[in-house]
């Protein structure tokens, strides 16, 4: 961490950046939030651990706007959101000074929450360079342990690899954290009757409480005015009501990501009722893998997108496609 | 004082719910939220914070207020029924409750919100101990004792006992309903679970927070400080903080159109959200950084204000745990002391 925090400090310092976002120490041993450090001083409070889980590419729709460029601080993953805003004409590469920052897997304190660790004071093998496969963790309760991997994000357990896809340099190591296959779990689902399937959706959409995590956070979620908040639009938007989230609104923001998600994996990560909402874009993934080829979005910003490029090879998996 | 064995606890609620409707913390797909009981609920009390808080008993998150229907060339409206049948809420903590007072301040003033004024008369509240408080507490800060909720029924969970204490008349009629499953117990373990609760307490990272500087007075001075252009950032602009909030309690009414009628209902509102106290002439809060300050200044200066110096946070914590982008209302108020960034 020390290298990443040197190094914003030169570049702020010697002009090449006006900013740097990155992340601000929190007040509990695992709340550091998203920040912008403008000034050498103010990056005393800068901190780069296992809980910097967010993804600040789409805060640079944002800096885009800004006088002079930000040093952005970019994990691997996060790198294929960028691409893919690049792509999509929302962010400015010449107004990003990217570091590509090191990763061993981010953590997930609702993993640590849910193995009954509680009332924590301080937790070590959080740290970057930090190489324990244990979190001590200090709580009133007394001193608990739990192993680095168990705490990880879900996304990391099917981590996309180690390197950057975009980058001005690079800083820190990062390690393969991947032990799961990407598609166990949509396999898993595929698997399931049409009842079983119904009936898992259901029982993990009715929790949602409409608070737009999922889409707030979502870097292909980018439109200057989303539909579900127009005033016209005649839909119960912000009122939960069951059957809307359940058969609307995930669906349709899973369709209008299509093609463009990366798996970033930030919608599971900050939604505050659990549902695995990465499910859905992940079946997207995998159906256009299996109808176009394999595909990534974010891979690049030069390659045609599988459900915006036309051809007559394409796959009609449709009911039109059978009608002929 | 009475108390029942924990392996009577459903029997307990089954004799409630013989009569009343019951809600209580229920795990459903991996999460604890307060719902209906049924036979197979999970009933889940070891977990201390459900996601959303309990207000939804009393303030659901969405309600239909009346329908429009058309008849030939006549317009029927129907009024929803107000709460008319007795209900129990189990397993609130003294932080929800203490949000019922402030939710009671707005609601049950002048103009009665009458949908609030039902459920308010129709509600039993028995509330739980916090026999584990956590760091993300500080309930304590608006003058809560986590060990002892002000409602119709203080309960304790020590061991294998629930404690069972009714505090108000509300409270002795529901004793009187299930007292066949009760039994007389004295206060001795009750007093020392109070007291190691309010040791763990001293413990707690956020509880002795100060509010110095924070009061109905403070408009001017805090609504123009630099500092909101900073804290406000981070800020995702999503809802996350206002609805598992157990005292916001702003709300927006929209008609649906039912393609034979008009449904007016009313749903929680967020002024996180761009549409926020959209009027005709426009919106008076244009910027994120605006709304942001709104959702502190209503909770630390207006609400205190209009309230005989009384804050609208409880300190419950639960958007110190659910911020997607680890903000809250203790990061503002140590960011107002210069105390922001100490870990």
């Amino acid at each position: 961490m020390q290298e990443l925090k040197d190094r914003a400090r030169e570049l702020l310092a010697d002009g090449t950046v006006k900013r740097v976002l990155g992340w601000k120490i929190g007040d509990l041993p695992y709340n550091p939030e998203p920040a912008y450090f403008e000034t050498e001083e103010s990056l005393k409070d800068f901190v780069y651990n296992g809980f910097c889980g967010a993804n600040l590419s789409k805060y640079m729709i944002e800096a885009s706007k800004l006088d002079g460029k930000t040093m952005v601080c970019l994990k691997p993953c996060d790198t294929y959101s960028f691409n893919q805003l690049m792509k999509e004409h929302r962010v400015d590469r010449e107004k990003a000074y990217i570091a590509g920052v090191g990763c061993k897997g981010k953590l997930d304190i609702e993993k640590i929450r849910k193995q009954g660790i509680k009332a924590i004071e301080r937790i070590e093998g959080a740290g970057i360079c930090d190489e324990a496969e244990t979190l001590k963790i200090q709580t009133v309760y007394g001193e608990k342990t739990c192993a680095y991997a168990d705490a990880m994000l879900e996304r990391c357990h099917v981590c996309k690899g180690k390197e950057h896809k975009i980058y001005d340099e690079l800083i820190g190591e990062s390690k393969e954290t991947a032990d799961a296959d990407r598609f166990d779990e949509v396999a898993a689902i595929e698997a399931m009757s049409p009842e079983e399937k119904f009936a898992f959706f259901q029982k993990e959409l009715s929790k949602c409480i409409r608070c737009n995590a999922c889409r707030n956070v979502c870097p292909a979620c980018s439109c200057r005015k989303c539909v579900f908040d127009s005033t016209k639009f005649d839909s119960s938007q912000k009122a939960n009501v069951d059957s809307f989230e359940e058969k609307m609104f995930h669906i349709i923001r899973a369709f209008h990501v299509a093609g463009r998600c990366t798996d970033c994996g930030e919608c599971s990560r900050v939604c505050p009722q659990g549902i695995p909402l990465h499910l859905f874009n992940r079946k997207f993934i995998k159906d256009i893998n299996e109808l176009y080829g394999e595909y990534q979005a974010g891979e690049d910003t030069g390659a045609k997108a599988p459900l915006t490029d036309y051809t007559f090879e394409d796959a009609e998996p449709s009911i039109v496609g059978k009608r002929g | 004082m009475f108390k029942i064995a924990k392996e009577n606890l459903a029997a307990l609620f089954r004799m409630i719910a013989k009569n009343q409707e019951l809600y209580l913390p229920v795990r459903t797909a991996g999460q604890v939220n307060f719902a209906a009981w049924s036979e197979d609920a999970k009933v889940d009390l070891d977990t201390l914070k459900s996601v959303k808080s309990p207000k939804d008993a009393f303030f659901p998150q969405s309600e239909g207020l009346y329908t429009v229907k058309k008849e030939g060339k006549k317009m029927k409206v129907e009024p929803e029924n107000l709460k008319d049948q007795p209900f129990v809420v189990f397993g609130m903590k003294a932080c929800d409750v203490k949000g019922l007072e402030v939710l009671d301040r707005v609601f049950l003033s002048d103009p009665v919100d009458t949908f609030y004024a039902a459920r308010r008369d129709h509600g039993t509240v028995v509330a739980l101990a916090c026999h584990e408080p956590e760091e993300t507490c500080f309930c304590k800060v608006f003058g809560v004792d986590a060990a002892e909720g002000a409602a119709d029924v203080a309960a304790w969970m020590i061991e294998d006992e629930l404690y069972w204490k009714p505090l108000t008349e509300k409270g002795d009629l529901l004793t009187e309903t299930v007292k066949e499953l009760l039994s007389e117990a004295d206060e001795g373990k009750v007093e020392e679970e109070k007291e190691a609760i309010h040791r763990i307490t001293e413990r707690l990272p956020y509880m002795n927070l100060s509010l110095e500087g924070w009061n109905g007075d403070a408009l001017s001075e805090k609504f123009d400080d630099p500092r909101w252009e900073e804290l406000y950032k981070p800020c995702l602009a999503c809802g996350t903080c206002t609805f598992v909030c157990p005292t916001c309690q702003c709300y927006d009414i929209k008609d649906y159109d039912t393609g034979r009628g008009v449904s007016r209902y009313r749903c929680w509102d967020s002024c996180m959200y761009s549409d926020f106290t959209m009027m005709a002439h426009g919106n008076n809060r244009t910027s994120q950084m605006q709304r942001f300050r709104q959702r502190f200044m209503h909770k630390l200066v207006y609400y205190p204000a209009n309230n005989d110096g009384m804050y609208s946070c409880v300190g419950c914590g639960r958007c110190v745990e659910k911020c997607p982008a680890a903000l809250n209302i203790v990061k503002v108020v140590k960011a107002f002391q210069n105390q922001g960034g100490e870990n």
